[in-house]
């Protein structure tokens, strides 16, 4: 299997928007290099930015490795990426207002009943609760990856609470200060409004009730948390608080934080806490982080919550599967990026073939992230398959099979010097009641290892900045 | 700002005085430990030095004598003391990190390579020169954080809830190395002023690094009731309880300016600093006795920390 080469034709020959980094590859020693991964390096741990490894109480601190050669998409490629992932957002929102509306996709069938009501993301609280605007994912953190120079494959919807945006828009800060030159002679697309885009988008999903200028908070699980860097990032470049579940109190179906001159009112929530554990009264009663009495604000509709509760349903691994009849019903158009072909095993017949073919496909769980439990055919010995086939057979429902893809390759900073090395990307749409918003690029993932697929920061992946260039 | 914020902010302070000010009495007792034991008398100084970080109770705890080298380690490093200066830093750095943004780069970078660089010390190999490089890097952290505070901090609120944790516990401090230190050295029945030796009075300042301002403020050998009186009641000393009550009282009128709300934490720092203020040494250990008048003044310290913690960090 052949992976897609994004810079290289051939030995010699590069593609269109790669020229400028051929030349400065070649004029620039590897010595250079070394040196400017290690000023990055020192950059990130100033900065602090690190994340914490579940299973490793000893690495409490890591950063994630940092690969100084940026990763470049033209502006023809990003205009199509940018459409496509703004039609999947749409369907995805409409989506989640149906089920937890009237469920006419489920009426007509396109869907089966089971597999959202019975699903565990689906949260029968939010039937009938109607949002401003009918938006129910904020932010989606959507991971495609490229095989050919023309296709994008949707990996993950991402739906829930998304992270990784802080290393996005770090990488680009580190990449300016290393090379400042770079910048000067290329025209790359800036992203560091984000902050801005999201915060415009949390106000346009300001209750009505809300005053005119909405109070905004991040909600965190706390400094215990992997990504709690990001949060308080976040919190510091939107200008908003970083609370806590035990900073806010609910007093007559209202949010207030606790403050030095007494309880402040909260409109909008931008959190950053599964659902299970927004609010013990209604989720899990052993939740500590959460608020007592937040789903009552939010159904009397004097919260916003973003992303919204239940939102999970629409990122399940099964219901992936249904993404394009989903863009189809709402939208009345064929979907622009593609969905992975998927085997769900909860169906007989897809079921005989993923376990006839377990060499050849990943499988993985409906509800994982992260990278976790997650079985890789090809790369996996005979004994992990037949234990993961174990695992399968005794719950089919659970797990979906793809075929392994052969992700598209980027020239990266190892030891043995510039070698192709796979990628994924993870732009960021924000949904607004105004508009969608979304900063031409996103977080590149990089799988370090020679071969390697995986690409997450908790299985050894790395990062790199992300150029969106105008040519 | 959100309470828990401000809180984080008060404690923050509080640990990093405190690593200071245990770093400062190890390195007092240290010194008096050195002296012969002719000039040096009966007491026992390192239970004194237990005492005056207030870990004295909790050591008993654990050991029957207080040894020289396992009260170095309960004070410095170990984890079964809450206060000890590695746990102190180690909580400092946590809040620090949990609230990040309202600190300045500085000001982090201050507290977390200070925590970086003590991690690297291997308790279990101190020997005279290691500590001694310990305990100045200790002091080093310390004022760099207290350093880069004032210089890059924006001065609003946060800024007060920083120094007012600073004040709290240097009063504290102050109050209890000079009630611990005074009644251990001073023999049962021994006249005040009488034959105890020079050692013994200079270790009480070199705890609080306040024996050069003694000779400048009174050009006079040590006397017991000038110690107490430039510890007490001196505006001009850093460390006096009248000057940390002197900051407390301003930073809490800052407060109260700001947020245009008295409440009973202005009120209960007034009065204790308007009692030192018309207070004259003489008095105290005449009509008191100094004993009493300090373990008043920690209980009332008390009461203006809870009525701080009550009035905004909760």
């Amino acid at each position: 299997m052949v992976a897609f080469n994004e810079m290289f034709v051939d030995e010699r020959v590069c593609r269109p928007g790669y020229e400028f980094l051929q030349r400065w590859l070649e004029s620039t020693p590897p010595a250079v290099l070394t040196q400017r991964r290690a000023e990055a390096e020192l950059l990130f741990r100033r900065i602090g930015i690190t994340f914490a490894v579940r299973g490793d109480a000893a690495a409490e601190e890591r950063i994630i490795p940092f690969d100084v050669i940026p990763r470049v998409l033209t502006r023809g490629e990003w205009q199509h990426l940018a459409t496509g992932l703004e039609q999947r957002a749409v369907a995805l929102n409409r989506f989640l207002a149906d089920i937890y509306g009237n469920a006419e996709i489920i009426a007509a069938g396109k869907i089966p009943a089971d597999l959202v009501y019975r699903n565990p993301y689906f949260r029968p609280e939010m039937a009938g609760h109607k949002l401003p605007g009918d938006i129910y994912v904020h932010v989606a953190g959507i991971d495609v990856v490229r095989v050919d120079d023309r296709d994008f494959y949707v990996l993950e919807d991402n739906a829930r609470v998304p992270s990784g945006v802080s290393y996005m828009l770090e990488n680009r800060e580190v990449m300016m200060r290393l090379f400042p030159d770079l910048f000067a002679i290329n025209r790359i697309a800036p992203i560091e409004q984000y902050p801005e885009e999201l915060l415009a988008t949390l106000l346009s999903a300001a209750p009505r009730a809300a005053p005119d200028e909405p109070t905004v908070a991040v909600l965190t699980p706390g400094p215990f948390n992997s990504a709690y860097y990001e949060h308080s990032f976040l919190a510091d470049k939107l200008g908003v608080e970083l609370v806590e579940g035990r900073d806010l109190r609910v007093r007559d179906d209202v949010v207030v934080m606790r403050t030095t001159e007494g309880p402040k009112r909260v409109d909008v929530l931008y959190r950053r806490l599964d659902d299970d554990f927004l609010d013990p009264l209604v989720f899990r009663p052993d939740s500590i982080l959460g608020v007592p009495g937040l789903m009552n604000a939010y159904r009397a509709g004097n919260i916003t919550l973003a992303n919204a509760v239940g939102t999970g349903v629409a990122d399940d691994k099964a219901v992936y599967s249904y993404v394009p009849e989903i863009v189809r019903f709402y939208l009345g158009e064929e979907p622009i990026l593609n969905n992975v072909p998927t085997w769900r095993c909860r169906e007989p017949a897809a079921l005989s073939h993923v376990l006839a073919h377990l060499d050849e496909l990943v499988v993985k769980e409906v509800a994982g992230s992260g990278g976790y439990g997650i079985l890789i055919g090809p790369a996996a010995g005979k004994k992990t398959r037949d234990a993961f086939a174990d695992r399968i057979r005794a719950d089919p429902a659970n797990f979906i099979a793809q075929p392994t893809l052969a992700l598209s390759t980027s020239p990266t900073f190892v030891d043995s010097g510039i070698a192709p090395r796979h990628v994924d990307l993870r732009p960021f749409v924000l949904s607004g009641c105004d508009k969608i918003r979304i900063v031409p690029g996103g977080l590149t993932r990089v799988a370090l290892g020679e071969g390697s697929l995986v690409v997450n920061s908790s299985q050894g992946g790395g990062t790199k900045d992300t150029w969106v260039l105008d040519a | 700002m959100l309470s828990r914020t401000a809180d984080s902010l008060f404690w923050l302070a509080r640990y990093v005085e405190r690593a200071d000010n245990t770093a400062r009495i190890i390195d007092a007792a240290r010194r008096l430990a050195a002296t012969p034991m002719s000039f040096a008398g009966e007491s026992n100084e390192w239970e004194s030095a237990l005492a005056a970080a207030g870990a004295l109770v909790l050591f008993n705890q654990g050991h029957a004598t207080a040894e020289r080298d396992a009260v170095i380690d309960f004070l410095a490093f170990s984890r079964d003391n809450p206060s000890s200066i590695t746990r102190c830093l180690e909580t400092a750095r946590h809040n620090g990190r949990a609230e990040r943004t309202a600190l300045t780069g500085d000001m982090w970078e201050a507290i977390n390579s200070g925590w970086l660089d003590l991690k690297r010390f291997d308790r279990q190999h101190m020997d005279r020169d290691t500590l001694t490089e310990f305990l100045s890097k200790v002091k080093e952290a310390c004022l760099r954080f207290d350093g880069s505070a004032y210089r890059t901090m924006l001065r609003n609120d946060a800024y007060c809830f920083l120094r007012l944790g600073v004040y709290l516990e240097r009063a504290d401090s102050t109050a209890r190395i000079l009630d611990v230190k005074y009644h251990l050295l001073l023999p049962e029945g021994a006249p005040i002023g009488g034959g105890l030796d020079y050692f013994q009075w200079s270790s009480i300042l070199r705890s609080v690094s306040s024996l050069t301002a003694y000779h400048w403020v009174y050009h006079e050998s040590l006397k017991p009731w000038l110690i107490a009186d430039l510890l007490v009641l001196n505006n001009e000393m850093p460390r006096s309880l009248a000057s940390c009550y002197e900051n407390l009282t301003m930073f809490l009128d800052q407060l109260s300016q700001a947020y245009g709300r008295q409440g009973p934490a202005q009120r209960v720092a007034r009065s204790i600093y308007t009692r030192l203020s018309n207070s004259v040494i003489d008095d105290i250990f005449q009509k008191r006795g100094l004993h009493e008048f300090l373990t008043e003044f920690i209980a009332d310290n008390n009461r203006l920390s809870a009525a701080i913690t009550e009035q905004y960090l909760t």
